[in-house]
C-alpha cells in the first residue's frame, strides 16, 4: 500500500493536564470493560455456581481484592464523569481551552468526592465491611 | 475541489458505507449508561453484604432484574465499541487486529448472554 500521511506523533505535544484527563478516560474505559466482563462472571456465579461465588467473595474480601475493587470503582466513577464531559463537548459547548482546563479540574475534584463517598459506603459502613 | 459526489454528501455515510453509526451508538449507549451506572453503583454500595444469600435476594428483588438486564445489554455494547477503538488505534498488525476485534466481540456477546441468563434465572426462580 502507498505510504499514507501520518498525523503528528504524540511526542511532539507539550504536556498539559487536560491530556491526562483524556488518556485517563481511555485507560479507565479499558478497566471498566474488564470489570464489566468480571461483573458478568460474578452474576453467572451467583445464579449457577455457589462454591465459585463464595471463592470470589473470599477473594474480594482479601485486602488485595479490596484494593483492586476500590481501583475499579474509582475508574468506573471517573469514566462516567469524563463521559458526561464528552457528551457536553459533543453539543459544541465548553470547548475553549480555559473551559476545558476548568472542566478537567472539576472532573478530578468530583471524582475524588464521589469516590470517597462510594468507597466509604462499600468498605467502611458497619455492615458493609464484608 | 470536492472529490465526493453530491449524492454521497447528502447521504453522509462516508467511504465504508457505515458513516457515523458506531460513533452514534457509542454516544447513545453512554447517555443510557449515566442513569444505569449511577443506579448500579448506588444499589451495590447500599447492599448490606456481598455474600451469596444477600446478592441473590437483591438480584431477584423489585426492579433490579429489569435494570440489571438493561445495564448488561447497554454496557456490553458500549464496552465492545470502546475496546474496538482502542484495538484499532494501537494494534497495527492486520491479522492480530482482526483476531482481537473478533475475540472482543464474541467475548462480549457470550458474557452478556451468560449474565442475562443468570439474572433471568434468579428473577424467575425467586418467590414473588
Amino acid at each position: 500500500m502507498r505510504e499514507r500521511p501520518l498525523s503528528p506523533h504524540l511526542s511532539i505535544y507539550r504536556f498539559r493536564y487536560t491530556l491526562t484527563s483524556s488518556i485517563a478516560n481511555r485507560l479507565t474505559g479499558g478497566v471498566a470493560s474488564v470489570a464489566f466482563l468480571a461483573f458478568a462472571i460474578w452474576l453467572a456465579a451467583a445464579a449457577g455456581d455457589t462454591p465459585f461465588f463464595e471463592r470470589l467473595h473470599a477473594a474480594f474480601s482479601h485486602p488485595a481484592g479490596r484494593v483492586l475493587l476500590a481501583l475499579v470503582i474509582v475508574a468506573f466513577i471517573y469514566h462516567t464523569l469524563a463521559g458526561v464531559r464528552h457528551l457536553v463537548w459533543d453539543t459544541g459547548r465548553a470547548l475553549e481551552r480555559a473551559q476545558a482546563q476548568a472542566s478537567a479540574w472539576l472532573l478530578f475534584a468530583i471524582t475524588v468526592v464521589v469516590s470517597a463517598g462510594v468507597l466509604y459506603a462499600v468498605f467502611f459502613r458497619a455492615a458493609g465491611a464484608s | 475541489m470536492r472529490l465526493r459526489s453530491p449524492l454521497g454528501r447528502v447521504l453522509g455515510l462516508g467511504a465504508a458505507g457505515h458513516g457515523v453509526h458506531d460513533w452514534w451508538r457509542q454516544r447513545v449507549t453512554s447517555i443510557a449508561l449515566v442513569p444505569l451506572g449511577v443506579w448500579l453503583l448506588v444499589a451495590l454500595s447500599s447492599l448490606a453484604a456481598f455474600d451469596h444469600a444477600t446478592v441473590v435476594a437483591w438480584i431477584a428483588s423489585g426492579w433490579t432484574p429489569v435494570l440489571l438486564a438493561l445495564f448488561i445489554v447497554v454496557a456490553a455494547q458500549h464496552s465492545q465499541l470502546g475496546l474496538r477503538v482502542i484495538i484499532e488505534d494501537y494494534v497495527h498488525h492486520a491479522a492480530l487486529k482482526t483476531g482481537m476485534l473478533l475475540l472482543v466481540n464474541f467475548a462480549h456477546v457470550l458474557f452478556a448472554a451468560a449474565a442475562l441468563y443468570a439474572v433471568l434465572r434468579l428473577a424467575i426462580g425467586a418467590q414473588p
